[in-house]
């Protein structure tokens, strides 16, 4: 399976990264080298195989329902590149 | 007491509870060794003033007599560990600025038991890379050069920083994270022991994530004694990671007896490479000698999806890593893109991911949605998840028929030269041909330095254990250290 530069420019934008016209092609190129090397998966029977959910057979913890933490803003915000009045600042997103 | 960077974890406790010497003087040269050391590219966040006071603190506990192991140690902290109050980057530009308000369970641990920060340590951006060359803040370049050259050569990657730092004695030992091989391949391409536990003995909780199923933190030391010792406290149940194992974590120290005899050890057929140099086919071959003359019975093995492992990874790998990375918007913390006047908030994420990731990260989170996107994720992640059952159960097979270990060679090559494999991403990934098996079936691995090839370079030997065995591992890995007699060092020339 081939990738094509509309196919990378796809997942380019799934990946919501910028990626220039010009660039397309290299980056479609270096996706099919990967894929190439993936392919091998398909030499493999695997009709009867479960797909591995979690390398250690285990059982996912629940903790207890309740508030274990919280009221810390200034922290939350502490590191963001752009917050006001308490809250994280973005682009307008509603016109 | 002369050349304190060079003590080991284990000479420097015995010599802080003789009162013989004082964290503070430890510390000191350590300091003042990274100082001197920066054409190596290893520290790349100093932090000398929290170095000190912990360091006078360590003193005060160990004078009081009621100190852990690690009361006084100088270390370094790989910038993935998200350190309080301390710049935790993840080598990349997208966590420019980052200063956690939180401190990872394992460093939280390591610093609770009196341990001393130096500072934080060069790596791969996001631990992707092989090499230490797709870093934000440059190259870390290898203490080891071969023979009469002085052409800089990799440290190996992602933890570059840590393996050069242990290596050159800029620091007693370093933590590590070993998605792939990060801890044990760059251990070998040193001459240092790097210890990979078990999927699920050191909490992930503040270690920044790159592929939630494979990730492990673990001990890059300059022996396995101190691998058992630092190991130990790095361990241990965290609930705040769910996938961490609540298992006690035994004294691994005192299982380090050297008495090997009746021991099983597999080699495994599959990992003879064609194309193998010759120099390690030889050392595998001593590696085993070696066992069996320590009183091992050495039995020739199969594990038959070996070839399939590292196209699986590079599936499991990149599609976790599209989905731990989703976070890195520019919204939260980290580097945001300037916007010109129309940018809305999608130019905004695409602007600030294409600016603040390097290449390899990209390729990798694209690869990741690319087999993760409707139409594909069947062919691609559903297999890959099959096929890692496949490789689980090799090993399963060759435990439950009475294998105790396993011997594999670490890395296909010693060392190579910066820039030799940057241009070809799937070359630069067959690295981690002898390691990736290990972090698929979750189970630990540990690379010991077991000799030289023909320039000089360190190589090293990997044993793969059964799960929750660290302490029967690092008891093989010691009896493999002791016949093997690995002295040499890098001689100084930065």
């Amino acid at each position: 399976m081939s990738i094509d530069r509309a196919t990378a420019a796809k997942v380019a934008k799934l990946a919501r990264i910028r990626v220039d016209e010009a660039d397309l092609p290299a980056l479609a190129d270096e996706f099919n080298a990967i894929l190439g090397f993936i392919e091998q998966l398909q030499e493999l029977d695997v009709s009867d195989v479960e797909p591995m959910v979690s390398v250690t057979p285990m059982q996912l913890r629940r903790r207890a329902d309740v508030v274990s933490d919280g009221n810390q803003q200034a922290k939350v915000l502490a590191n963001a590149p752009d917050a006001r009045e308490g809250f994280f600042a973005v682009p307008k997103v509603v016109e | 007491m002369s050349d304190l960077t060079k003590l080991t974890i284990a000479e420097a406790r015995d010599a802080l509870r003789r009162g013989e010497t004082t964290s503070v003087a430890l510390t000191e040269a350590c300091l003042s060794a990274i100082d001197a050391a920066d054409a190596l590219g290893a520290f790349v966040h100093k932090t000398p003033e929290i170095a000190l006071e912990r360091a006078a603190a360590a003193d005060q506990r160990i004078k009081a007599g009621d100190a852990p192991d690690m009361c006084g140690i100088p270390l370094g902290i790989k910038d993935l560990f998200c350190t309080e109050g301390v710049a935790s980057q993840a080598a990349s530009k997208i966590l420019e600025g980052f200063r956690p308000q939180y401190e990872s369970t394992v460093s939280g641990q390591l610093r609770d038991a009196g341990a001393v920060m130096l500072g934080k340590l060069n790596m791969d951006e996001f631990a992707m890379g092989s090499s230490n060359e797709t870093s934000v803040y440059g190259n870390a370049i290898n203490p080891w050069r071969a023979g009469n050259s002085d052409a800089a050569l990799t440290p190996g990657g992602s933890s570059g920083g840590s393996a050069a730092a242990v290596a050159a004695d800029l620091c007693l030992a370093a933590t590590g994270t070993d998605t792939g091989g990060s801890i044990r391949q760059p251990a070998a391409f040193t001459g240092i022991v790097g210890l990979k536990p078990t999927y699920g003995r050191c909490s992930r909780w503040g270690i920044v994530a790159f592929a939630s199923s494979l990730d492990q933190a673990g001990p890059m030391t300059k022996t396995v004694r101190d691998a058992a010792i630092m190991g130990a406290a790095m361990m241990g149940y965290d609930p705040k990671d769910s996938t961490s194992a609540d298992l006690p974590v035994p004294d691994f120290e005192a299982m380090l007896t050297g008495d090997i005899r009746g021991r099983v050890i597999g080699i495994p057929r599959e990992y003879r490479m064609d194309g193998m140099p010759e120099e390690i086919e030889a050392l595998w071959a001593r590696g085993r000698e070696m066992l069996a003359d320590a009183g091992a019975v050495i039995r020739d093995i199969s594990l038959p999806h070996t070839k399939y492992a590292l196209p699986a990874y590079y599936v499991i790998a990149p599609a976790e890593a599209s989905s731990n990375l989703a976070r890195y918007d520019g919204v939260r913390f980290g580097y945001r893109a300037k916007m010109v006047p129309g940018d809305g908030i999608t130019e905004m994420y695409e602007k600030t991911r294409a600016e603040g990731f390097g290449p390899e990260v990209r390729r990798r989170v694209m690869v990741g949605t690319y087999v993760l996107s409707a139409g594909y994720y069947d062919a691609y992640y559903n297999r890959a998840r099959k096929v890692r059952t496949l490789i689980k159960r090799d090993f399963e097979e060759v435990f439950a028929a009475g294998v105790d270990a396993i011997l594999t060679p670490a890395t296909p090559s010693a060392a190579f030269a910066l820039g030799k494999k940057h241009a070809d991403p799937v070359e630069m990934y067959l690295n981690d041909v002898f390691t990736v098996t290990v972090n698929l079936a979750g189970l630990p691995g540990l690379a010991v330095p077991t000799g030289l090839d023909g320039a000089g370079l360190p190589l090293g030997l990997q044993l793969i254990g059964k799960p929750w065995e660290e302490g029967e591992l690092l008891n093989i890995g010691y009896a493999l250290e002791q016949a093997a007699g690995f002295v040499a060092k890098p001689a100084k020339w930065w």
